[in-house]
């Protein structure tokens, strides 16, 4: 399936290779960086590229190029989703995906890449398991390996590869037991210029962090289960018991991971946390522009907005930018035409506000369209659709491990079109 | 970027050509990341010196050197630069002890072993070696580097290897096999045949870690044996929910396949779906035909269907798609909505998964509005989109346009008109022209908004409008001559190509409709002509004859001007298209015929254009795959079939009954197939180690579900016992059904009549953990009851403590079955014959062996002498040979004992019988699992420990018919050790077992 893998910073640096079998040659990236230049912005390159003898499926991550090389017909979102989890599994690994962490770690990351296919179909992808057959690097260890000799390598068959549980490995003691789960909902929602939501929906998910001992089976239920409307789950949640009770019932992998994501049904009235009075104009005369903005609170359920930042995509005649905040900072960058206004904390009692002019290009005639505005934002301690868990309980241990649960709210996909 | 150019010189092979050049970019960067002490290393200056070092430091005593060295080479490979001149240097540490040394070593071979063919034999040797390692990772991947060599001279040797990794014990070297088989076809095609034997193998595999590799080595080496799955399909779709992820993909998109050949389609008209078809699965044939219903879905289309649709919540989105296009290829038409919601949620995904699943979903919509028009809002294009994002949304909003979204739709698009990105607007404008066109309400509204944007400042805007305009007013010309004027007055100030050419026809087609203005634009155009762009020219000199025909008299003169330039442009198509239309309308003696008929052939009326999606003819490739990205076939692409009009014998998908009643346990160790599996063993613990009490009030909601489900089936599986009584094949097929289906309805009763037995074994390799589980079922018309037997047989790969192990005492067998078995019949043994049987003993020479009695008898006349075993044993299993014997009379018999190391596979021993003058045949002897198990006595502690332990499951399962009235426990017990080597113990458990 997947021939072989190229990784290509963001400058277009190929600066490693792998193949699964035959080598070829690198210069099939020509393609690639032929329509990587075609379309300027990394985010357009096409993750499907034609090229005589091959296909090559790249993803864009951490501004690394994942460029797989293909030969025959393959689902092309296996081979995305596989590129995905390498990603992810870097990142576990070596707390970060960067350029800088791989080529830092060139050795694990081949045995990384070894372990997770072979002959280009995947093998280990559980990062439980990959563990166990190559042991993340830390300081520590590094240390002790040099003076011992011992490797980072497994000597025997990861348990979990056999079992039914192949996401959880066997033998894990703790000494505290815990087990704690965010719930983390986004507002994805589309304003248009009078305020009132064109599209608004709410998407969240639940992660967890489960440091307990032995094989618990963990059982966790919600006031409110009817309000999630689709759902998809890590592998080890018992699928059944939830079209049944309801109940999210599971053994859980070792660590951090995230046990389900879902959707907020439609019929339920998404609250819209935040509201923006904004005007951007420019003029027919005189290259410049005026910009206003300001932000207030709507429906917090009595919350406070934190890390509130607003982000303008600025087209492409604008040179610069004079403005004043009555709150935080702003930066206007003239190579990409981003603004971002980083307001913290909204206090409600005193609206921050951005005001000034605009530099245009002399001579060009003015933008059509007035940029729309991307929000993000957080509200701790508030899931905004209502979902509550109920409780979690543990079956299969003896202990009483501690408990927690987070919520907290967050802008997906917000835009204000102006 | 210097590499590439060396390596440009070959493109599929990296020739030793370049070694040199790439050595001599080496030294330039010696990657300081990877040298960990890269003070130690910075002496190496000239790249050549560097190498040699690496050697030394390969060639050192020391393990870390050693180590170092194959780290930087690895990571030469890595940025893809040539350490192959190392070669000889780094095969050495191939039998290295440090397993991470060795895991490089590996790494290193597979890159550079097809270029130093040679060398790489060297190392086979080993591979062959740790192919019968104890432990299952080494063997595995032993199997895994010797198949990755790309040397042809050992595909005899990556054969044997593989056939033999497919009968491993350990699901993962079955797996690795699996991959194998690909590795060597594609290395040599000749193989096939070989292959698919081992393919048909592997896939009668229960393993859930197995199934997903070989079906990906089906798919590749021989897609088009499709009866290779029948037999299979029905586990396949039971195993589907717990194999892993990737293996589901695969798995899904074969059976998409296969289910096209097989079943017929449920897609009919008048196909009136019955709800309750779930039921027909267990019901019997006859009630179905009795509801002359005109479409009934074969049971196994719909238990395919039924088994993937959890998987739409997986969190694997090429899960999620696979199952999506299964539904959209197999489904009844009206159970499509159910896929819509997860692939809507895909979109929440990365940017890359955003794209194909958009594509498939604009595939999708065009057929099915109704699917995607509640979730349109999901298809809204954000600014900060992806250009191919927003255009792929954009088309599926176009798609999902109807009355009564429209004006929602428009709305919407008139915003993306507005968009900095010019290349969206001007799809938007695209957009907005099918809209008008397909719907027709809407067309004079969508016409003036055009014609309003033609004042748009971007040029790109105003010219895609006029070629949407161009093509909405063919459709409806009469009405709008004021638009065509309209543009006429624009033609001035549009510079684009297209969109001059557009309007320069439209003026040509209609000119009757604009007589004043149409001249004048000829005019203006015969000043440019020269100037003008080869698409503008063409429609200069169509609209120069249209005029000429139509309005002779103000255009003649025009026409011959325009004609006269032409036929002196540079470019040969225009050449010819002045040529031939001069030949059309200007009459001559030489024109002839065709002259007479130009004002018929140049006006006459066309047909409007139709606007339609640009994946209209996507639906001919499969949803999901790559040929349908790139709408157009790729490599290896495998084609959907059409549904058959009739269906194709379903019987061939019935799995046969393999043992009959009271047969040795025969049925091959496999993991367990379900988590639910594992818990319900569990249970079963529970209930031993608690109390004596059956009381079923402690078990998990987990059991209490399964038996809800039963209970769903328990009516009909009662109706349908005494069919099944008689028909035992068709129960067997139901197999992982079989606890439930056996089940009497109410939990109480059929806790009290069943009983959950704990064994432990353990072998040289494996500590086996078996659950016997009895239930025995008093269906009141049922004429014998059934006693179902289910060993559970937990394997758990464990090489290291089984030293400790040996220490426990095994206990006596119970019971020594007296039957012998026929090893060499006297006819084909020249007077020889040999019977063996297995005495259950502890074998004395090798705790891993088992003991077996070994009759030799001679019923020729002549005495026979020398008979012995040959040295050469034929398959891998280890045996003690008895001492020959030196001479047997005529008529008499002797008995002698042998042991064999079957290593817990009930693979056959193969060995060959000799006397003085003859080498007699291969014999085999095929053990029975029970014949492996020893019986061991340990404390209920130890016991516990042991399960503690175990992790991985294996099932092997029998059953024994009994009548009613012989249900005892002695019975059972008889029955029981009867095939499988087990010890009782007296206490409440009636068996135990260990070795």
């Amino acid at each position: 399936m997947i021939h072989s893998l190229f990784l290509i910073s963001n400058a277009g640096d190929l600066f490693l290779e792998k193949h699964w079998k035959s080598v070829i040659s690198r210069s099939v990236c020509d393609y690639f960086f032929e329509a990587r230049e075609k379309a300027v912005e990394p985010d357009n390159v096409p993750p499907v590229i034609r090229t005589p003898h091959h296909y090559l499926i790249n993803i864009y991550r951490e501004k690394i190029f994942f460029v797989s090389v293909i030969q025959t017909e393959v689902p092309p979102l296996f081979v995305i989703e596989f590129l995905h989890r390498v990603a992810e599994t870097f990142q576990d690994y070596f707390g970060e995906c960067s350029e800088t962490t791989i080529k830092d770690n060139v050795v694990i990351v081949y045995e990384l890449l070894e372990e997770m296919l072979d002959n280009g179909f995947p093998l280990a992808t559980e990062s439980n398991i990959l563990k166990e057959l190559i042991r993340p690097p830390t300081i520590l260890r590094s240390m002790v390996n040099t003076i011992t000799g011992s490797s980072n390598v497994g000597e025997t068959l990861p348990t979990g590869q056999l079992s039914t549980i192949p996401w959880r490995r066997a033998g894990v003691k703790y000494t505290s037991n815990e087990a704690y789960f965010d719930v983390v909902e986004e507002i994805d929602a589309i304003l248009d210029k009078s305020g009132t939501a064109v599209f608004a929906e709410i998407q969240g998910v639940i992660d967890a962090c489960v440091k307990l001992s032995g094989m618990p089976d963990l059982t966790l239920s919600f006031m409110n289960p009817r309000l999630l409307d689709d759902v998809s789950f890590h592998p080890c949640v018992r699928y059944k018991r939830w079209e049944s009770e309801r109940v999210i019932s599971f053994i859980p992998p070792d660590g951090n991971f995230q046990l389900m994501s879902y959707h907020i049904s439609a019929q339920n009235l998404v609250a819209i946390p935040v509201y923006v009075k904004q005007n951007i104009s420019f003029f027919e005369t005189g290259s410049s522009g005026r910009l206003d903005i300001t932000v207030g609170p709507k429906q917090t359920m009595g919350k406070t907005l934190e890390c509130l930042v607003v982000t303008v995509h600025m087209p492409k005649v604008v040179l610069s930018a004079n403005l004043s905040a009555t709150q935080g900072t702003y930066n206007y960058d003239p190579v990409t035409k981003i603004l971002v206004w980083d307001i913290g904390k909204l206090n409600p009692q005193k609206l921050p506000n951005l005001k000034g002019s605009l530099s245009l290009q002399s001579g060009a005639p003015k933008p059509e369209e007035n940029p729309s505005l991307n929000i993000d934002l957080k509200i701790q301690q508030l899931a905004i659709s209502g979902l509550k868990v109920n409780r979690l309980d543990v079956y299969g241990e003896k202990y009483k491990p501690f408990k927690g649960v987070k919520y907290v709210t967050k802008a997906g996909k917000f835009q204000v079109r102006t | 970027m210097l590499g590439m150019s060396a390596n440009s010189v070959s493109y599929n092979e990296q020739g030793s050509v370049e070694s040199g050049v790439d050595a001599a970019q080496e030294n330039s960067s010696i990657p300081a990341s990877i040298s960990g002490g890269g003070a130690a290393f910075s002496l190496f200056s000239a790249d050549c010196k560097k190498n040699e070092d690496l050697k030394e430091m390969l060639e050192s005593n020391k393990e870390s050197l050693k180590l170092e060295a194959m780290k930087r080479i690895v990571g030469l490979i890595a940025k893809g630069k040539n350490a192959y001149e190392l070669f000889p240097a780094v095969v050495k540490n191939v039998a290295s002890k440090n397993i991470e040394l060795k895991k490089l070593v590996y790494v290193y071979l597979v890159r550079y072993a097809e270029e130093q063919q040679d060398l790489a034999l060297l190392s086979i040797s080993t591979f062959q070696r740790a192919l019968k390692d104890p432990n299952q990772l080494i063997r595995a991947s032993a199997l895994r580097v010797l198949s990755s060599i790309r040397v042809p001279i050992i595909v005899p040797i990556m054969m044997l290897a593989i056939k033999e990794a497919a009968t491993d014990l350990s699901p993962y070297v079955r797996k690795t096999a699996a991959h194998a088989i690909q590795k060597l076809y594609s290395l040599d095609p000749d193989q096939k045949e070989h292959l698919i034997e081992v393919i048909e193998k592997l896939l009668k595999d229960k393993s859930t870690l197995v199934a997903g590799s070989v079906v990906m080595a089906f798919e590749e080496v021989c897609p088009d044996r499709i009866d290779l799955i029948h037999k299979n399909y029905r586990k396949l779709c039971n195993l589907l929910v717990d194999v892993e992820e990737w293996g589901q993909v695969v798995i899904i998109h074969m059976l998409t396949r296969y289910a096209r050949t097989q079943f017929v389609s449920p897609w009919r008209e008048d196909a009136v779906f019955d709800e309750n078809s779930e039921k027909t699965f267990y019901d019997s044939e006859g009630r179905r035909v009795d509801q002359s219903k005109p479409y009934i879905m074969d049971p196994d289309h719909r238990l395919l269907l039924r088994n993937t649709k959890p998987l739409l919540q997986s969190r694997n989105t090429a899960v999620v798609m696979a199952v999506s296009q299964l539904y959209w290829h197999l489904a009844p038409k009206h159970e499509l909505s159910i896929i819509t919601k997860s692939l809507v949620r895909l979109l929440r995904s990365h940017r890359e998964v955003q794209y194909i699943v958009l594509q498939n979903i604009a595939t999708m919509s065009i057929q099915r509005k109704g699917m995607f028009e509640p979730f349109m809002k999901s298809f809204y294009v954000r600014s900060t989109d992806a250009t191919h994002i927003k255009t792929l949304k954009l088309e599926i909003l176009t798609n999902l346009a109807n009355e009564a979204n429209i004006s929602t739709i428009l709305r919407e698009l008139q915003t993306y008109v507005k968009s900095q990105d010019k290349a969206f607007a001007a799809a938007t404008i695209q957009a907005i022209g099918r809209c008008a066109t397909n719907i027709s309400e809407v067309t004079d509204t969508c016409l003036n908004g055009l014609v309003l944007l033609l004042s748009n400042r971007d040029e790109t805007v105003v010219a895609e409008s006029v070629v949407v305009i161009k093509k909405l007013l063919q459709t409806q010309p009469s009405q709008h001559s004021d638009i065509i004027k309209h543009m006429a007055k624009l033609f001035d100030s549009i510079t684009v190509p297209m969109a001059r050419a557009s309007i320069l026809w439209l003026m040509g087609e209609y000119c009757e409709h604009v007589p004043k203005n149409a001249p004048d634009v000829l005019r203006k155009m015969a000043k440019t002509f020269i100037s003008e762009e080869d698409i503008v020219k063409l429609q200069t000199v169509n609209l120069a004859a249209k005029l000429y025909l139509s309005n002779s008299k103000q255009t003649k003169l025009l026409t011959q001007y325009i004609l006269n330039l032409g036929k002196y442009d540079q470019n040969y198509d225009i050449r010819d298209r002045t040529r031939f239309i001069r030949q059309l309308i200007v009459p001559n003696e030489k024109s002839g015929a065709l002259s007479r008929y130009a004002r018929r052939i140049l006006m006459a009326p066309k047909p409007a254009p139709v606007l339609q999606s640009a994946f209209k003819d996507r639906d001919r490739f499969q949803l999901g795959t790559l040929s349908h990205t790139l709408n157009s076939q790729s490599n290896g692409y495998l084609e959907l079939s059409d549904w058959p009009a009739v269906a194709p014998d379903q019987s061939v998908r019935i799995v046969e009954v393999v043992k009959e009643a009271g047969a040795p346990l025969l049925g091959k160790s496999k993991p367990g197939k379900s988590a639910e599996k594992f818990y319900s063993d569990s249970e079963e613990e529970e209930e031993e180690e608690g109390s004596s009490s059956e009381d079923s009030s402690s078990s998990s909601s987990e059991e209490s579900e399964s038996e809800s489900e039963s209970e769903e089936n328990s009516d009909d599986s009662n109706k349908s016992s005494s069919s099944e009584s008689d028909s035992e094949k068709k129960k067997k097929t139901l197999k992982n059904k079989k606890l439930q289906q056996q089940k009497p309805d109410s939990k109480d009763r059929y806790w009290s009549h069943s009983k959950a037995l704990l064994l432990f074994i353990m072998t040289k390799f494996f500590s086996i953990h078996i659950v016997l589980a009895f239930s025995n079922q008093f269906v009141a018309n049922c004429r014998c009851s059934l006693l179902c037997l289910c060993v559970f047989l937990a394997c758990q790969f464990d090489a290291v403590s089984w030293h400790v192990r040996v220490s426990l005492q095994a206990s006596f067998p119970v019971f020594v079955p007296e039957t012998s078995h026929e090893l060499l019949h006297r006819m084909t043994g020249k007077g020889l014959s040999a019977q063996y049987r297995f005495t259950r003993q502890p074998c004395i020479y090798g705790n891993s062996m088992v003991s077996l009695q070994l009759t030799l008898s001679n019923s020729s006349d002549q005495a026979l002498e020398n008979i012995h075993i040959s040295e050469k044993s034929s398959t891998g299993q280890n045996i003690h040979r008895f001492n020959a014997i030196e001479r047997l009379e005529p008529q008499a018999s002797v008995t002698v004992s042998m042991g064999v190391d079957f290593n817990d596979s009930t693979q056959a021993a193969n060995f060959q019988l000799c006397t003085k003058e003859d080498e007699l045949s291969v014999v085999s002897i095929q053990p029975a699992v029970g014949e492996l198990l020893l019986p061991i006595t340990m404390t209920e502690a130890d016991f516990t420990k042991e399960q503690g332990k175990l992790l991985g499951m294996n099932e092997s399962s029998a059953t024994i018919t009994m009548t009613p009235e012989n249900i005892s426990s002695q019975s059972v017990n008889r029955k029981v050790v009867s095939v499988a080597n087990l010890g009782v113990i007296p206490s409440r458990i009636l068996l135990s077992v260990s070795l």
